[in-house]
């Protein structure tokens, strides 16, 4: 494969890249996204032997699966990472099919022009040079095509942006996302007092005192966190996105998903993901010296391990008896809980 | 239509008669280089300025390579003496003065101050600038700016040495940064900044009022039309710099909230003004280089610039446009679906005139007989790769996909290809199609040959795996990266080498070519060659035109 890759860049990057681009079919289902979940997260190291056990057990507690390689996470290829959510697939559809192929084609098309005169207007070729200035058809041409070509590219991306605003109607989960230097925050504002402080996970012997060392099950090196956001799959996620500090960026790639934590403002952003599986991302707003330390760990689970996830959590689901005291907590009064996060989060 | 009917003999007459006497008696050195009223001379400061900031420039995204070519954290923790987030703000340090030292220092001195001044009087046939004087504060305001910045990475700011904001100096990170080094950096800028804007002031005062008789607005070369422009950009754009870094100022030291949200300020605020001066910037920063090219292009096809007018106001039209598209730096601060839908659409705009830009290249080519000197390498090898870094631009104009890649290397690779291999082979192409008149003396065509290859093979093998990396979500500004991300690092870093090593063949050449090189006529280029420059000895003489030329 590195040899194929090696010989890619060598022939020509941008014929590469159009390979990538025709590799891709929006009508088609990415190959390696259509086994079922389970049947791709059972293999993961130690997990087969939890599930059995925990199976046997009469109220199975929560566990946490391990990520599958190539999904969720950089893989080190030429393109997008496997999306899991319709508005990614609609996005990556949006880019391999229609601009990379057309930015591919420009690009192609003016180093062909540039190779012709190269080799039929250079001097030996063609002695006396023409003397034309102008040509208002040739020139009215190529005014227009470029806007009929831009109004092409616009429609689809018109709906896609459209796309990711329209929150559709369903079953929806709120998690508000503070980021910290140099940490996440997370928490449930529907599902009682769940609240999570995500720290990147140490490798063996850096980690510190009394702390969690990261294991091929928690992920891969500089993505792996201590914890993992959990939510339900096939439901809308809402997100709520601020910053206790400086500027953050909540992006999980897998999902399509950025948004600026900003402090003093809340930004919404949403998902659905019907793959369950761990997903990855990383800060992506300079943030100070550990921007590249603060990784994002999302974790897919079905929705009966969602509700033991959140009971394990001493939290509670929405409409249980547990639940009725905070009951009056939505999301827009959890703005204001902001600094007391924070503080847990710098206390912590 | 750049081309003009004057000959050497029209104005050189009473030029040689008096080159012994006044017009070319030079004052000694100190006078000469340090308080010069020279737009030449000037412009040769600048020209050594900025490859002097760019060799610095340069070493440090050297540095960057180096750490970045295999994960892990190598070297920072050497270089610094420091562990932890000492060693690790030291990285932000790092792209912080690349971005500001290759924006600031070398590209900008070089287009505008150096070629700028050189050459815009004496194509619009002037014997100087408009203000001669303001001339020398724009260029020694610069020393100073440079020196605060360099000083600004030997003092305290946030958890290591030097300030680590970035060049955008986004707040709150800017505001919250303890120590001098921020403000000795926002200092650096308002210098800087001041200085351009003496400079703009300076170019639109001497291209409006001092053309040569006949020389209309519609029969100046392109390259002055493009620092026309550009001066234009520069005027509007760099005073909401001032503003929006003043205001970082006030926050750090007097306590105003401008952009802090618990006072009541917005960090938003700071964004939208910084972009606002920032997306003109970077067209401040290919404009002259357009230019340039036009005018090479035309040389060596020996043809007149096709489609004149539609070129001169493209540039007018993407410096116009690039005003009303600065947010599509923010797509993901959370901006309104309706704010997301003008900013793409207008972004996807500028693609037109730049289009038109291309395309009348290829046309001006077409036709003509080419000969394939060293500039017109680097001209041609600009008009492809701006091609790259101009399409993978309209691809980040559409906010939806811009949602995946901004902030990861996709956009390094864009903003490389259309400044790293647009700007800076602009800049190379001007730099060998006028190093004779500059300098009197021939670069190695050899040596400028080689230079190009190899340098073009360097850039392409440092930036293309880039796209790969911001596709695969390699975010910015990150000193470490996943495992398996090592690959196309590496590929990169090998490309850096690469053009380090076209850089040490630049450097021989020169040195080759100020100490061995014959002597450049009067227009080496030849019929093609048909600008008033070419009317003057090579170099020029130290005042040139005490006779006005007369266009036809």
């Amino acid at each position: 494969m590195r040899i194929v890759t090696n010989l890619m860049l060598a022939a020509g990057l941008a014929i590469a890249s159009l390979s990538v681009a025709s590799g891709v079919n929006a009508s088609v289902p990415q190959p390696e996204l259509a086994p079922a979940p389970q049947a791709e997260l059972a293999p993961a190291p130690g997990a087969e032997a939890e599930a059995t056990e925990s199976a046997a057990d009469a109220a199975p507690a929560f566990e946490y699966a391990a990520p599958t390689e190539g999904i969720g996470m950089p893989s080190g290829g030429m393109g997008i990472q496997p999306q899991v959510s319709e508005v990614g697939e609609q996005a990556r559809w949006f880019h391999d099919a229609l601009l990379m192929p057309i930015i591919t084609i420009i690009s192609l098309f003016v180093l062909a022009l540039l190779l012709w005169i190269v080799v039929r207007f250079n001097r030996r070729a063609n002695p006396t040079a023409s003397k034309t200035t102008h040509n208002t058809t040739l020139e009215v041409i190529w005014t227009l095509v470029p806007v009929l070509i831009l109004v092409f590219i616009a429609v689809p991306s018109i709906g896609l942006l459209q796309a990711q605003y329209n929150l559709p109607e369903g079953e929806t989960i709120t998690v508000k996302i503070t980021g910290n230097q140099w940490n996440w925050t997370y928490e449930y504002p529907d599902h009682g007092d769940i609240l999570l402080v995500s720290n990147m996970l140490e490798e063996e012997g850096e980690q510190g005192e009394g702390a969690r060392f990261r294991t091929d099950a928690d992920g891969p090196r500089l993505l792996a966190a201590d914890e993992r956001m959990v939510i339900p799959a096939g439901v809308n996620i809402r997100f709520l996105v601020t910053a206790s500090d400086v500027l953050h960026s909540f992006a999980v790639p897998a999902f399509w998903t950025k948004i600026d934590a900003v402090p003093g403002r809340l930004n919404e952003g949403w998902t659905r993901v019907d793959r369950e599986g761990v997903y990855f991302g990383q800060c992506s707003e300079l943030c100070g010296a550990r921007h590249g330390y603060m990784p994002i760990a999302v974790e897919v689970v079905s929705p009966e391990n969602f509700e033991r996830w959140v009971l394990s959590q001493g939290g509670s689901m929405p409409g249980s008896a547990d639940a009725a005291e905070e009951e009056n907590t939505d999301a827009a009064d959890d703005a204001a809980e902001t600094a007391a996060a924070s503080t847990a989060a710098a206390a912590s | 239509m750049t081309d003009t009917t004057a000959t050497p003999a029209h104005f050189e007459a009473s030029g040689h008669d008096e080159a012994h006497h006044d017009a070319d008696h030079k004052p000694g050195f100190f006078v000469r280089w340090f308080m010069s009223t020279n737009h030449k001379d000037i412009g040769t400061l600048y020209l050594i300025f900025a490859i002097v900031a760019g060799i610095i420039g340069g070493a440090i995204s050297g540095m960057m390579r180096m750490e970045l070519a295999a994960p892990g954290i190598q070297y920072l923790e050497a270089w610094t003496g420091e562990t932890g987030n000492a060693a690790l703000h030291f990285w932000n340090v790092m792209i912080t003065a690349h971005g500001l030292i290759m924006v600031f220092f070398m590209v900008m001195p070089a287009m505008i101050g150096g070629f700028g001044n050189w050459f815009v009087p004496l194509m619009i046939g002037a014997p100087d600038m408009a203000f001669p004087r303001m001339n020398n504060i724009s260029f020694w305001l610069l020393v100073p700016a440079f020196l605060l910045l360099m000083g600004s990475t030997q003092v305290m700011g946030s958890t290591g040495l030097g300030g680590g904001t970035g060049w955008t100096v986004y707040a709150p990170l800017s505001t919250q940064a303890s120590g001098p080094a921020t403000d000795m950096a926002i200092l650096s800028l308002h210098l800087a900044g001041a200085s351009s804007i003496l400079g703009a002031v300076n170019f639109i005062t001497t291209i409006f009022n001092m053309r040569a008789p006949g020389m209309t607005l519609h029969k100046m070369p392109l390259f002055v039309w493009s620092v026309l422009v550009t001066a234009f950009l520069l005027l509007l754009a760099l005073p909401v710099l001032a503003a929006a870094i003043t205001m970082l100022l006030t926050d750090r030291n007097f306590g105003t909230v401008f952009f802090d949200a618990a006072g009541g300020g917005d960090p938003l605020l700071y964004q939208h003004l910084f972009w606002f001066f920032g997306h003109p910037e970077v067209y401040i920063m290919i404009l002259p280089g357009f230019g340039m090219v036009s005018q090479i292009v035309a040389t060596f096809s020996k043809k007149p610039v096709f489609g004149y007018l539609g070129m001169a106001y493209a540039m007018v039209a993407i410096g116009v446009v690039g005003f009303v598209v600065w947010a599509h730096h923010m797509f993901t601060v959370g901006l309104s679906l309706n704010m997301k839908l003008y900013f793409t659409a207008a972004t996807m705009v500028i693609a037109v005139p730049t289009g038109i830009k291309i395309f009348s290249w290829i046309a001006t080519m077409w036709g003509g007989s080419v000969s394939f000197k060293t500039p017109m390498m680097w001209a041609l090898g600009f008009i492809f790769m701006f091609t790259v870094g101009g399409v993978t631009g309209v691809v980040l104009a559409n906010g939806g996909f811009d949602n995946y890649v901004h902030d990861t290397y996709y956009v390094v690779a864009h903003f490389h290809y259309v400044l790293s291999l647009g700007a800076v082979f602009g800049i190379f192409a001007g730099w060998y199609y006028w190093f004779g008149k500059m300098f009197g003396k021939m670069y190695n065509e050899f040596l400028g040959h080689l230079h190009f290859w190899v340098f073009f093979i360097g850039v392409n093998i440092l930036f293309f795996p880039m796209h790969f990396l911001g596709l695969d979500g390699m975010p910015r500004r990150y000193p470490d990266y996943a495992d398996s991300q090592a690959y196309w690092n590496e590929i990169a870093s090998y490309g850096y080498v690469i053009m380090g090593v076209g850089m040490l063949i630049f450097f021989v050449n020169m040195a080759w070519s100020l100490a061995f090189g014959k002597k450049a006529a009067d227009n080496y280029w030849g019929e093609g060659a048909t600008t008033l420059e070419w009317t003057l000895s090579s170099p020029p003489p130290y005042h040139q035109f005490n006779t006005l030329p007369k266009i036809d």
